[in-house]
């Protein structure tokens, strides 16, 4: 696997769009051509040479890509965006909306990134080694197709709405959530380790959702059913099993009806 | 102003029965001339053809609801919107494409004139607000009258001429074109929580049957002598069983006569047929079947009719009618996203996102039904190619139905590689039936330009290409001399206008648009009745306990309305 490493040199006065640094798009260019790619700063695009000192190789093909991302890219959006395969790793801070629709490959955040982080995410692995603000792993807005695959893992607090419209994939949350998760859920797996302020759930109407702290305010529309073991990121304990949500539709499949599942650890 | 000479081109006009010869359009001054001077401009045009600016006789482009669609689909703009080009104007979205775009696509695909289907009149300076910032085509658009609280009442009573006043108060206050009708008096029962099935369900608390407020209707429509008939969505849409209630609609017209000076000859134009011809009980296939060639037999012999077909384009779209309880009804049926949108007395329209994948068996044999309607009808004059758009899919879509039309290798191939259950939609639809069947140009140039503008009742002003026409010209990359093997070409040709002349501008040059600051206009009807103090008197009554504008604040004023065209019809002479 070859390594392409950026450095950031310049601070934008704007923040910067880099839904073209992936390494489906570094995959088989020169130095030279990965500097001319387009880096967009409100509606004006400059070559990516013009924010960044460029070192290293590209691979032949995206799964041969790795790109190493230095510097404060605080102010850059959209890394990753749509990457099929390859590897990206950010040793800062990023704006929003990285790993956006990702499909493949592995993406890994040594730092903070603010909202919309693997909206839609079909597949793949992005991990963030800080706090997330909103919207993780949420479908985009006014869209009812939203995270179908992959695994999220944030290790530190995220803010509200995560994984919103969530058909599949995993959610791994190390600490602790705002509110709305799992909302309009139709399916995937939400892990959060430490506390939730409430709304879970709500108008899901399938999938898996794990809490190993509390819940601050539960969903009226959740039932406990039972106490079960469940072996959760590599951890056994026993969880409290509620079923909803109660006002939304619950289709049959095989005879059994579907609920989303909520486990809150004992 | 500039002259052009379109030269050589094949020219396709079925208001003269010219069909493909070769002969030369002269412009001049906006108009279609004899001949010009020799600093006329050339546009070459040998091996293409020439037809008239195509008329799209229904399709929702502008207004609360389109807003609404708009408003509410932020994903239906995320991914699918092309690069701003650096002279044109930003273009978004795909089913619900902003006014810009909606300009743009329809100037590509060779169109001069759109119909707004459905204009509440509460909300009618809203809709000229956007006709107005609606690029290149002129528009008109049809105020909804069928759940309407007066005619309601004038109708039940049998006052034609109390509800020809009203209408007639209603199209100069909405600067409408036409009446029209969705779901008659079922969109009233909506407010109730309830609908009208068949015909004859009465309204709640208005005592009269849906048949009723539509021959009320034509009634009306014809004692105001409108250029266009009532334009109707009949009750029952987009249910399994429901070619009865089409039927029994359609029947309606018999005894009518039309009474008109603009030569239109129908009484009743039925839109969005394709939705309207549904056999069966459920939407399996083992019990849904087509019942296009039962409708259309009437329809072929009953000169009083006209219709649009609304053919499913197979795209994920947005659907939006002034059918409010249809709407709800879809919403329960895919639950996707769904909002209401109430016009105190007069409508409530609802939109909700929709998908016609090819992969279900309905999504395949309402994309057959809507292509039999065509194939079907005997008279291409009275049968009109429309996707309800974006109901069905989005307008910009007729390139590829024209392929499917005109081409039966393209019909039949789709069956056979895309649809997934094309041989149960082969057995329960008449496509199979009709898979030889093709139209010609010359019948696409009926159904798109002379055919809507004579049922519009402006073949006047649009849908020809006669000496003193408005200069709406298309010129398109297809030989009828010598058509193409591959049916791809017609959708690339008929979507890529190769030159377009709107009111004599040169719009379209080279597949490129090069001009969109034509003036455009907005085409409304005046309407002139004898005065009438009891209906005065009704709408003062009625603005002050019911609705919640003041009536000195209803009506549009002129600013609203864009460079207006007013088409004066008046009775009293």
């Amino acid at each position: 696997m070859n390594t392409v490493t950026i450095t950031l040199v310049k601070q934008p006065q704007l923040f910067l769009e880099a839904d073209l640094v992936t390494p489906d798009q570094f995959a088989g260019k020169s130095i030279e051509a990965i500097g001319a790619i387009e880096i967009s700063e409100g509606k004006i695009k400059y070559p990516l040479a013009s924010f960044a000192k460029i070192e290293g190789a590209s691979g032949a093909t995206a799964e041969e890509t790795k790109i190493v991302l230095n510097g404060d890219w605080t102010r850059v959006k959209r890394i990753g965006q749509k990457m099929t395969a390859g590897e990206i790793i950010i040793n800062s801070n990023v704006d929003m909306y990285t790993g956006g629709w990702m499909i493949g490959g592995k993406i890994t955040v040594n730092g903070n990134a603010d909202s919309f982080t693997g909206i839609a995410m079909a597949g793949g692995e992005l991990t963030i080694n800080g706090d997330c603000l909103n919207h993780v792993g949420s479908a985009y807005r006014g869209d009812w197709r939203g995270m179908t695959g992959g695994v999220l893992r944030v290790t530190g607090n995220v803010g509200n709405d995560i994984g919103t419209f969530m058909r599949g994939g995993t959610i791994i949350v190390g600490g602790d959530a705002f509110i709305h998760v799992h909302t309009h859920g139709e399916g995937g797996t939400i892990i959060v380790k430490g506390n939730v302020e409430g709304r879970v759930g709500g108008q899901s109407v399938k999938g898996d959702v794990f809490v190993n702290g509390t819940i601050d305010f539960m969903m009226p529309g959740y039932k406990y059913v039972d106490d079960v073991e469940k072996e959760v990121d590599g951890v056994k304990a026993v969880y409290a099993h509620y079923i909803g949500d109660l006002g939304e539709r619950h289709p049959t499949s095989k005879g059994v009806q579907i609920f989303t599942n909520l486990y809150l650890k004992k | 102003m500039t002259e052009y000479i379109i030269k050589n081109g094949c020219v396709i006009d079925p208001t003269q029965g010219i069909n493909g010869q070769k002969m030369d359009i002269c412009i001049k001054d906006g108009k279609i001339v004899d001949k010009v001077s020799k600093a006329a401009k050339v546009v070459d045009a040998t091996g293409k053809t020439v037809m008239a600016g195509g008329v799209d006789i229904h399709s929702h482009v502008a207004g609360p609801k389109v807003d609404a669609g708009r408003l509410f689909r932020p994903e239906d703009k995320l991914f699918k919107s092309p690069n701003r080009k650096s002279n044109l104007r930003m273009e978004m979205g795909f089913s619900v494409p902003s006014v810009v775009k909606t300009g743009y696509d329809y100037a590509r695909m060779g169109y001069g004139f759109v119909m707004e289907a459905a204009m509440p009149p509460l909300e009618a300076a809203h809709v000229h607000e956007e006709i107005r910032d609606t690029p290149i085509i002129d528009e008109a658009a049809m105020p909804v009258v069928g759940n309407n609280w007066f005619l309601l009442e004038y109708l039940k009573n049998h006052e034609t001429e109390n509800a020809g006043a009203y209408t007639s108060w209603m199209l100069n206050a909405t600067r409408g074109y036409a009446l029209k009708c969705v779901n008659p008096g079922g969109t009233e029962a909506w407010g109730w929580g309830l609908n009208c099935i068949t015909i004859h369900d009465k309204v709640p608390y208005f005592d009269i049957t849906p048949a009723e407020i539509m021959k009320g209707l034509i009634e009306t429509n014809e004692y105001l002598r409108l250029p266009h008939s009532i334009h109707v969505h009949t009750n029952n849409l987009g249910n399994p069983g429901n070619y009865t209630t089409t039927l029994d609609t359609l029947k309606l017209v018999e005894g009518y006569k039309p009474n008109n000076d603009f030569g239109r000859e129908q009484v009743m134009h039925h839109t969005h047929l394709q939705f309207h011809c549904y056999g069966g009980d459920s939407f399996k296939s083992s019990s849904f079947e087509s019942k296009s060639k039962e409708v259309m037999d009437y329809v072929n012999k009953q000169k009083g009719l006209t219709i649009d077909t609304g053919n499913v384009t197979l795209d994920e779209t947005t659907t939006m009618t002034a059918d409010g309880p249809f709407e709800y009804h879809l919403t329960h049926l895919n639950h996707l996203k769904w909002t209401n949108v109430d016009i105190e007395l007069e409508t409530a329209a609802g939109v909700v996102p929709f998908i016609y994948d090819p992969k279900t068996y309905i999504a395949g044999a309402q994309w057959a039904i809507g292509l039999e309607l065509s194939l079907l009808a005997k008279d291409k004059d009275r049968c009109f190619i429309t996707t309800d758009h974006p109901n069905a899919g989005p307008f910009w879509r007729y390139p590829r139905i024209y392929k499917w039309l005109l081409s039966a290798k393209a019909r039949n191939d789709l069956i056979a590689n895309e649809l997934k259950y094309g041989d149960k939609v082969i057995d329960t639809t008449y496509i199979g039936e009709l898979s030889d069947k093709e139209i010609s140009l010359y019948e696409l140039a009926q159904m798109t330009r002379s055919g809507p503008a004579k049922a519009l009742g402006f073949s006047h002003l649009y849908g020809s290409l006669k000496t003193g026409m408005n200069a709406n010209v298309a010129v398109y990359d297809v030989d009828p001399e010598n058509l193409p093997s591959d049916p791809e070409q017609y959708e690339t040709a008929f979507g890529n206008v190769f030159a377009f002349f709107k009111d004599g501008v040169l719009c379209v040059e080279n597949h490129e648009i090069v001009n969109y600051s034509m003036p455009k206009k907005t085409v409304w009807v005046n309407s002139i009745v004898p005065e009438n103090k009891q209906v005065e008197r009704d709408i003062r009554d009625k603005f002050l306990h019911s609705y919640t504008v003041d009536l000195e604040n209803y009506a549009v004023f002129d600013e609203h309305v864009h460079n207006p065209y007013a088409i004066k019809v008046d009775i009293t002479e």
